[in-house]
């Protein structure tokens, strides 16, 4: 009787416990690159928040549209009024699982490389998306990283054709997000 | 036995709990975190840091250099001799800069009385939302101006301070939605030296500005100064404008009608003669051009 007490007291708690493993950011970075060879147009976000679900494999990350850095001031109100409306559509999300979360060892430190699946909302328009990324475990911080292109057209982000040759039709994506363990 | 099955109850309702806590948890795993708030500024509620001769509730961004080009042709009025206007030319250069994201300074040169002016502009107030409300932008504005002509009447006693006028001017504002934005701006314009005791020195007006904005990248503005009565001699008109600002990545071009020959201020709203019912209007334009003087940390 009472194994079966201590027994399931156990269950109970490595139940919870992987329940508990799971790592967050508010201050991951996104970067992004829509250049071309008559303008340079790269922006960085140091504010995206990310949450990945150790035991799922389950991902989540969101950032603010006006927290993207631009070289020109300009060219970021340029940015949030006429291409990504950020006053109607502030946030970018992306919510999608790992594909093989299994196999990773989140307290082992390792580098693993991952196939990633999920709903990528930009522009108020969402769209499948996969792809590859990385996890890094390095003592106790999980470092989640990608890399990608995304086609503006997909999201619904005209460009007029005055300015058509100066930006490139897919913003190349770059992901680098350091997590730590969510404490509840 | 009864208790080993309730147990045994018990472990799977437990197990059943986890399991529904940790579907509930991948529903949104986001939601966490809790929602951060944030407060988000009224941005682009002009196309640049004018509305056409007034000064907008917009200012250049931080560390950058806007290079204005202002130009006015001759008034309609002046008949196909002048080609309608377009054979004169009065012309002001403009340099803007921000110091801050809301201290603006800047220099121009008009051909206009040859008048050179400095102003400096604050933002006291930003329209915000989120974790920091507020409803209206408030700038205020100050000028002034050097009147650089030879004096009229070089052999009389005439003092440098004769010269000078100085503007004050605060913008009070509200961007509407993407497309309304509306501003009042009470405005005083003092001149040290006028021509006749009938004129004011003090001149106080309240001067207004709107701009619609028709597409992404086109914007209709207008703006109007109205002077209150019995400050300037007769004739001066309250200056009117109407225009369209059309932004094409770093430039801003702004054309316009407006009965206001000159373009700082004393000489724009206290110095009109142009009437807009009798064709003295002048086309003219603007232009904006940006530079990026100091890179903004990332």
């Amino acid at each position: 009787m009472k194994k079966l007490l201590i027994l399931l007291l156990l269950a109970a708690s490595t139940l919870t416990s992987i329940q508990a493993q799971k790592y967050f950011t508010r201050d991951g970075m996104i970067s992004f690159s829509a250049s071309s060879p008559l303008e340079k147009i790269d922006a960085t976000n140091k504010g995206a928040t990310a949450v990945i679900d150790a035991a799922s494999g389950a991902v989540e990350f969101a950032v603010l549209i006006k927290g993207f850095i631009f070289e020109k001031a300009l060219m970021q109100e340029h940015f949030n009024e006429n291409y990504m409306e950020s006053g109607k559509y502030p946030k970018a999300t992306f919510k999608g699982k790992i594909a093989d979360a299994s196999s990773i060892k989140w307290t082992k430190n390792g580098t693993y490389p991952v196939d990633v699946k999920g709903i990528m909302t930009i522009h108020g328009v969402s769209k499948e998306v996969k792809g590859k990324a990385t996890i890094q475990v390095n003592g106790g911080r999980i470092i989640a990283s990608s890399n990608f292109e995304l086609p503006l057209a997909d999201y619904d982000i005209s460009i007029p054709s005055v300015v058509a040759d100066k930006i490139s039709k897919t913003a190349k994506v770059s992901i680098e997000v350091a997590l730590a363990e969510l404490k509840r | 036995m009864n208790t080993r099955f309730a147990i045994r109850k018990g472990f799977v309702a437990l197990l059943l709990l986890c399991g529904i806590l940790g579907l509930q948890a991948q529903e949104d795993l986001l939601s966490l975190l809790g929602e951060e708030e944030t407060t988000d500024y009224a941005s682009a509620s002009f196309k640049t840091n004018r509305v056409i001769n007034l000064h907008s509730l917009e200012n250049t961004h931080s560390g950058v250099l806007d290079f204005k080009i202002n130009h006015r042709f001759g008034m309609l009025n002046q008949g196909v001799y002048d080609l309608f206007g377009l054979d004169n030319a009065t012309i002001r250069l403009g340099l803007d800069y921000g110091i801050t994201k809301d201290l603006q300074i800047g220099v121009g040169r008009s051909t206009y009385q040859k008048m050179i002016d400095g102003y400096a502009k604050y933002r006291i107030l930003h329209q915000s939302s989120g974790k920091r409300n507020m409803p209206i932008t408030l700038t205020a504005v100050a000028g002034m101006y050097i009147n650089t002509l030879k004096w009229s009447d070089p052999d009389r006693e005439n003092y440098f301070s004769s010269r000078l006028s100085y503007s004050f001017q605060a913008l009070i504002g509200r961007k509407f939605n993407d497309w309304i934005t509306v501003q009042l701006t009470p405005t005083l314009i003092h001149r040290n030296l006028v021509a006749t005791t009938a004129e004011a020195n003090d001149v106080y007006g309240l001067g207004i500005g709107v701009r619609q904005r028709i597409t992404r990248r086109v914007t209709l503005n207008a703006e109007y100064m109205y002077l209150l009565p019995d400050q300037v001699r007769d004739g001066i008109m309250n200056s009117f404008s109407i225009g369209a600002d059309i932004e094409t990545g770093g430039h801003v071009f702004q054309l316009h009608l407006t009965n206001s020959t000159g373009m700082a201020e004393p000489t724009a709203f206290t110095e009109t003669t142009g009437d807009w019912l009798d064709g003295g209007i002048h086309f003219g334009f603007n232009i904006s051009r940006v530079f990026t003087i100091v890179k903004p940390k990332i």
